[in-house]
C-alpha cells in the first residue's frame, strides 16, 4: 500500500514539476514587465509558446551533428529527473534514495555539459562564446553549490533529501549562522545557474551579453521548445530545493493524509509565488555584471559556502 | 595462482627478446601485440579470480638476484586489484595497437620494448622485497623510458625524454633511501621483515615523506610532475595510454604497499601534507589541461589531476585510520582504488581516442582539428562516452569514485583533530572545484576536436580508425558505462585490498535494490546510477517519441544562423585558446598567463597579433632556479679538475682528516 501511495507520490510529483515550471517562467516575466510599468505578457505566455514552437519546423544548421538533435531531449531528461528528486510538497518519494543532493547537482552538471557541447556543435562563434562562457560559470558555482550541499549535510546528518527534509522540519534546528550563511550562497548559485540578472540576461536582444542565449542561438522549433522547458524546470528546481531545506514546515511527510497533502500542495505553491515574485524584484533592482566580475560574484558564494562548513567544525551549534 | 602471474610476467619478458628478434618481419607487429593482449588478459583473469574466490595470499622465491636474500614473489588482495587493473589495461592497450601499430614508421622501436615494460609492471606488482621491487620498478622505468623515445628525431621529444630519465632516477633515488630507512639497522630487505619493525614516528614520517616523493613523481604528485606532460604524449598513443592509465597506478600501488601495508601505523599529521599536495594536484593539474592546445598533453594534465583526487583518498583513509576509524578509511580507501580503475579506463579510452584522431589526421594541436564527429563517427561516440566518465558526470563510472569520496569527506567532523576538520572541507571544495574545471576542460577537448566545422584539410579528410581500435576502445567504453552503473560489483570486487590493508571494508553491496551504493547507512546517503540512467533514459525517449508522435517532425537545413553574421572562415569558431580564455583570466594568477596584444599603427597593413603564455609554476619557480644553481655550482667546481699533482694530494689530505675527526667526534 505504501509502495502505490509512494508511486502516485513520486507520479504527481513528476508532472506537477512539469505543468509549473512554465508558468513560473511566465509569472516572473509578468511581474518584472508590471514592475517597469508595462503591461507584459499574460502568465500563461509561455506555455503558448511552447505549443507554438513544437509545432514549427526546425531548421537545422548544415553542419549539425546528431549531437545537436538528441542534447535537448538528454537535457531535458535529466533536468526533469532532477527536479522530479526533489521534495516539493510531499517528502515520501518513492524514488528519492536514487541520488543525494551531490548527485543531483551533479545531474544538473551533466545537462549543463551536453549544452555546451551542443553550443559548439555548430560551429559559430555565438555558440563557442556562450559554451566557453557557462562552462566558466559553471566551474566556480558548482564548487560554491557542493560546499553548500556540505553545510546542509554536515547539520542534517544526511545527503539524501528527504532525510534533510524531515530533519529541517523537526525543529531540532533553529536559527543558525551557517545555515544563513548556506542559504545566501545558494541564492547567488541559484541566480547564475539559471541565467538571471545579474549574471546574465534572459530577456535581451544584444547576444554579445548573453551567455545562455548565446549557447542556444542555433536552436530552433521543437529542440528549442525542450530547452526552454528544461531551462524553466531548472528555475522551478532550485526554489524548490531553497523552499524544501529552508521553508521544510509545510511538507507532508511520507504517511500523511489527503489533507496534509493538499496543504503542502496549497503552500508549493505559495512558496513558488513568492519565490517568483522575489527574484522579478531582485532582477529589476540591479544591472548586469560585466562577464568578468561573474567570478567576484560567485566568489562570494563560495567563501560563504566554505565558512558555513568551517562554522559548523568550530561548533556544532553554530 | 602466484605461479600463473609471475610465470606471465617471465612470459612478457621473454616476449620482448623474442620481439627483438623478429622485429623486421612484416607479421611481427601483430604477433607481438596479440601476444601481449593474450597474456594481459589472464593476467586479468588471475587478479579477478583472485578477488572472486577470496583466495588466501601465497608467496614464492625465486632463487635469483641476491644470494642471501632470493626473489620474493606474494599475491595477495591488493596486488590482485592492481594485476586487474594491469591486466584490462595492458590488453586494451595491446588490442588497440594491433590496428595502431600498422601505421607506425618504425615498429622495431616499439616492439621489443612493449612487452617488457607490461612484464616489469607485473613484477613490481608482485615483489615482496625491496631488492625486487626496485629492480622491476628500474626496469619498467627504462623501458618506458625507451618507448617514449620512439620518435626520437624530434628535438621535443629528446628533451622530453632526458627530463623523465632525470626525474626517473630521481624518483628511484628517493626511493632506495625509504625502504634503506624501513629495512632498519639489520637490513630486512624482505617484505616480511618489514612489517615486523617498530618504527619510532619521526621515522614513520620520514619514510612517509619519501615515498611521496619517490612514487608520487612516477605518478605526477605536483612539484614533482613536471616530466609527465612532456613524455607521456611523446610515446605513441597506445604507450601513452600505458603509462597514463597504468603506469601511474603502479606509482600509487607502490605507495599504497609501503604506507598502509608496510609502515605500520603513523600519526595523524602525516595525513596533512598526503591531502594538501593531492588537493593542490588536483586544481593545478586541471588548470593547466584548461589552456593547454596539444590533445595528448591535455590528457596527461588531467591525469595529474586524477592522481590528485587519489591521493587526496588516500590522504583521508590515513587520517581516518590513524584515528581508529577503520571502516571510514576503508571508505576513502575503497574511493582512492576506484578512481585508480575507473580512470585506467577513461584515460586509456581517451588517449586511443587521440591516437585514432593522430592517425587520421597527423595533428594533435586541438587547433588543426574539428567536425571529426562527421568523418570519425564511430571514434566519437566512444571518445563522448570517455569524456562524459572523465567529467564526473552520473550516471558514468567517474562519478562514482568522486561520489564516494565526497561521502568520506563528509564524514570529516569524526575527526578527532580541529587541524583535519578544518582542512578536510577545503580540500573537499578544492576537488569540487577540480571536478567542474575537468567538466569545462573536456567540453573544451571534445567540441574542438570533434565537432563544429574542420579547421584544416586533415581534419577534413579524416577517416575512420580501423577496427582492432575501434574494438579496444568499445571494450573501454562498456567498462565506464558498466562501472558506472553497476557500481556495487565493482566495489565488492576490491572490497579484499581493503579488508587486508585495515581489517575493514564497505557493506557488501551487490545485494541492494536497483544496484544502489550505499556506502555507510541509507538514512546518510545513496545513489543508483542504474535507476539515474534508466529515467534519463525513459524520460528522454518518451519525450522524444511524444514530440515527434504528436507534434512536429519536420526539418529543414539551412545555413547557421549565428546572428545573421555568418561566416564561412572556420576559424572564426571558437578554438582551444578562446574558449580557455574565460578560465586563463579567472584563474590569471595561478596560471601565470600573460596575454599580450601588439597593434600595428594605424595605415600599416601587417596583422595584429594576440599572444598568449602561460606558464607551469612548477617549473617557472623550482625547476628553472634548481637547474641555475646546479649550472653555476659545476661551473665552479670546474676549477677543481685543473689542480697541480700537489694540490691533488692535499686535496686528499685535507679529505681525510676532516674524515677522521668527523669519525672521532661520532665515537
Amino acid at each position: 500500500m505504501e509502495l502505490i501511495s509512494n508511486l502516485i507520490l513520486q507520479g504527481v510529483q513528476m508532472i506537477l514539476v512539469l505543468a509549473l515550471a512554465p508558468g513560473l517562467t511566465g509569472l516572473v516575466r509578468k511581474v518584472k514587465a508590471r514592475l517597469m510599468r508595462k503591461q507584459g505578457a499574460p502568465v500563461l505566455q509561455p506555455y503558448r509558446d511552447l505549443a507554438r514552437l513544437m509545432r514549427k519546423e526546425v531548421v537545422l544548421a548544415t553542419n549539425a551533428s546528431w549531437l545537436f538533435r538528441t542534447s535537448p531531449y538528454m537535457i531535458f531528461a535529466a533536468t526533469w529527473v532532477a527536479a522530479a528528486l526533489v521534495p516539493t510538497f510531499a517528502t515520501g518519494l518513492q524514488f528519492s534514495w536514487t541520488s543525494d543532493l551531490i548527485a543531483l547537482v551533479a545531474l544538473l552538471g551533466s545537462a549543463r555539459f551536453f549544452l555546451a557541447l551542443a553550443g559548439m556543435d555548430a560551429g559559430t562563434s555565438f555558440g563557442g562564446i556562450g559554451s566557453s562562457r557557462e562552462m566558466m560559470i559553471g566551474t566556480l558555482a558548482e564548487p560554491a553549490m557542493l560546499l553548500v550541499v556540505f553545510t546542509v549535510a554536515l547539520v542534517a546528518g544526511s545527503t539524501q533529501l528527504s532525510n534533510v527534509v524531515v530533519y529541517m522540519a523537526s525543529g531540532e534546528v533553529g536559527i543558525r549562522v551557517s545555515m544563513g550563511m548556506a542559504l545566501i550562497a545558494l541564492i547567488i548559485v541559484a541566480v547564475a545557474e539559471n541565467a538571471r540578472i545579474p549574471v546574465d540576461n534572459p530577456g535581451t536582444h544584444l547576444e554579445v551579453t548573453m551567455v545562455h542565449e548565446a549557447m542556444v542561438l542555433e536552436y530552433s522549433g521543437r529542440h528549442l521548445a525542450m530547452i526552454e522547458l528544461a531551462a524553466s524546470l531548472k528555475l522551478l528546481l532550485y526554489m524548490s530545493l531553497i523552499g524544501c531545506i529552508f521553508l521544510p514546515w509545510s511538507i507532508a511527510p511520507a504517511s500523511a493524509g489527503p489533507s496534509a497533502m493538499l496543504f503542502g500542495f496549497a503552500s508549493f505553491f505559495a512558496k513558488l509565488v513568492a519565490g517568483g515574485v522575489l527574484l522579478a524584484v531582485f532582477e529589476i533592482s540591479t544591472a548586469k555584471m560585466r562577464v568578468f566580475r561573474v567570478p567576484d560574484f560567485l566568489g562570494v558564494a563560495l567563501m560563504l559556502g566554505l565558512l558555513g562548513t568551517l562554522l559548523l567544525f568550530v561548533s556544532r551549534s553554530l | 595462482m602466484i605461479e600463473i602471474a609471475a610465470g606471465l610476467a617471465l612470459c612478457l619478458l621473454a616476449l620482448s627478446l623474442a620481439a627483438a628478434v623478429v622485429r623486421g618481419l612484416s607479421t611481427a607487429s601483430a604477433f607481438v601485440y596479440g601476444a601481449s593482449a593474450l597474456l594481459c588478459l589472464v593476467l586479468a583473469i588471475v587478479g579477478i579470480w583472485m578477488l572472486v574466490t577470496q583466495a588466501a595470499e601465497a608467496e614464492m622465491r625465486i632463487p635469483v638476484g641476491l644470494p642471501w636474500l632470493g626473489a620474493h614473489l606474494r599475491l595477495d588482495a591488493l596486488s590482485a586489484v592492481f594485476l586487474t587493473l594491469l591486466g584490462v589495461g595492458g590488453a586494451a592497450a595491446s588490442i588497440y595497437a594491433i590496428g595502431y601499430g600498422q601505421h607506425e614508421h618504425e615498429p622495431h622501436r616499439v616492439l621489443p620494448f612493449y612487452p617488457g615494460f607490461l612484464g616489469a609492471m607485473t613484477l613490481v606488482l608482485l615483489a615482496a622485497d625491496a631488492f625486487t621491487f626496485l629492480l622491476s620498478w628500474e626496469i619498467m622505468s627504462l623501458l618506458s623510458w625507451a618507448l617514449v623515445l620512439t620518435n626520437h628525431r624530434a628535438d621535443e621529444t629528446r628533451s622530453a625524454g632526458y627530463l623523465y630519465l632525470v626525474m626517473a632516477g630521481f624518483g628511484t633515488m628517493v626511493l632506495l633511501l625509504a625502504f634503506g630507512l624501513m629495512a632498519g639497522a639489520e637490513g630486512g630487505y624482505d617484505f616480511a621483515a618489514m612489517r615486523e619493525v617498530e618504527r619510532s614516528p619521526l621515522l614513520a614520517a620520514l619514510v612517509l615523506a619519501l615515498m611521496m616523493v619517490g612514487a608520487g613523481s612516477k605518478a605526477g604528485l605536483l612539484p614533482l610532475h613536471v616530466w609527465l606532460p612532456a613524455a607521456h604524449p611523446a610515446a605513441p598513443s597506445h604507450v601513452s595510454a600505458l603509462m597514463s592509465g597504468v603506469m601511474t597506478k603502479v606509482a600509487l600501488y607502490g605507495f599504497i604497499r609501503v604506507v598502509f601495508d608496510l609502515l605500520g601505523p603513523v600519526e595523524w599529521w602525516m595525513s596533512v601534507p598526503v591531502i594538501v599536495t593531492g588537493a593542490m594536484t588536483a586544481v593545478m593539474g586541471i588548470l593547466f589541461a584548461n589552456v593547454d592546445s596539444d590533445s595528448k598533453r591535455v590528457l596527461a594534465y588531467s591525469t595529474i589531476e586524477n592522481i590528485g583526487v587519489i591521493f587526496v583518498a588516500l590522504g583521508l583513509a590515513l587520517a581516518f585510520r590513524s584515528n581508529g576509524m577503520e571502516a571510514l578509511a576503508a571508505l576513502a580507501l575503497m574511493a582512492g582504488l576506484i578512481h585508480a580503475m575507473n580512470h585506467m579506463l577513461f584515460k586509456s579510452l581517451l588517449f586511443m581516442a587521440a591516437g585514432a584522431v593522430l592517425n587520421a589526421t597527423g595533428r594533435r594541436d586541438l587547433d588543426g582539428l574539428g567536425g571529426l564527429i562527421h568523418r570519425m563517427p564511430k571514434t566519437a561516440v566512444l571518445a563522448l562516452i570517455g569524456v562524459t566518465a572523465i567529467a564526473a558526470l552520473p550516471p558514468l563510472n567517474g562519478f562514482v569514485s568522486e561520489w564516494l569520496l565526497f561521502q568520506a569527506v563528509l564524514q570529516s567532523p569524526k575527526l578527532s583533530q580541529p587541524g583535519l576538520q578544518f582542512l578536510v572541507p577545503a580540500a573537499g571544495g578544492l576537488l569540487a572545484l577540480a571536478a567542474a574545471l575537468a567538466a569545462a576542460c573536456f567540453v573544451r577537448f571534445y567540441g574542438v576536436i570533434f565537432l563544429g566545422r574542420p579547421r584544416t584539410d586533415a581534419a577534413r579528410e579524416a577517416v575512420e580508425t580501423d577496427r582492432w581500435s575501434l574494438t579496444a576502445m568499445g571494450g573501454l567504453a562498456g567498462l565506464c558505462i558498466m562501472a558506472g552503473v553497476l557500481p556495487g560489483g565493482l566495489i565488492d570486487l576490491v572490497a579484499p585490498a581493503t579488508e587486508m590493508l585495515l581489517a575493514a571494508r564497505l557493506p557488501a553491496q551487490a545485494n541492494n535494490d536497483w544496484f544502489t551504493l550505499v556506502p555507510v547507512a541509507e538514512v546518510r546517503s545513496s545513489y543508483s546510477g542504474f535507476l539515474v540512467l534508466l529515467f534519463i533514459a525513459i524520460s528522454g525517449g518518451a519525450s522524444a517519441w511524444l514530440v515527434h508522435r504528436f507534434a512536429s517532425r519536420k526539418l529543414r537545413r539551412a545555413p547557421a544562423w549565428d546572428c545573421g553574421f555568418p561566416n564561412a572562415d572556420p576559424v572564426t569558431q571558437y578554438g582551444a585558446g578562446s574558449f580557455a580564455q574565460p578560465i586563463r583570466r579567472v584563474m590569471a594568477l595561478m596560471l601565470d598567463a600573460n596575454e599580450t596584444v601588439v597593434m600595428p599603427p594605424p595605415g600599416d597593413m601587417t596583422p595584429a597579433r594576440h599572444t598568449i603564455r602561460t606558464k607551469d609554476l612548477a617549473w617557472s619557480r623550482i625547476y628553472v632556479p634548481l637547474i641555475a644553481a646546479i649550472n653555476t655550482a659545476a661551473t665552479r667546481l670546474n676549477a677543481l679538475q685543473f689542480l697541480t699533482i700537489r694540490r691533488y694530494l692535499s686535496l686528499v689530505f685535507g679529505a681525510l682528516i676532516l674524515l677522521l675527526t668527523g669519525l672521532a667526534i661520532w665515537n
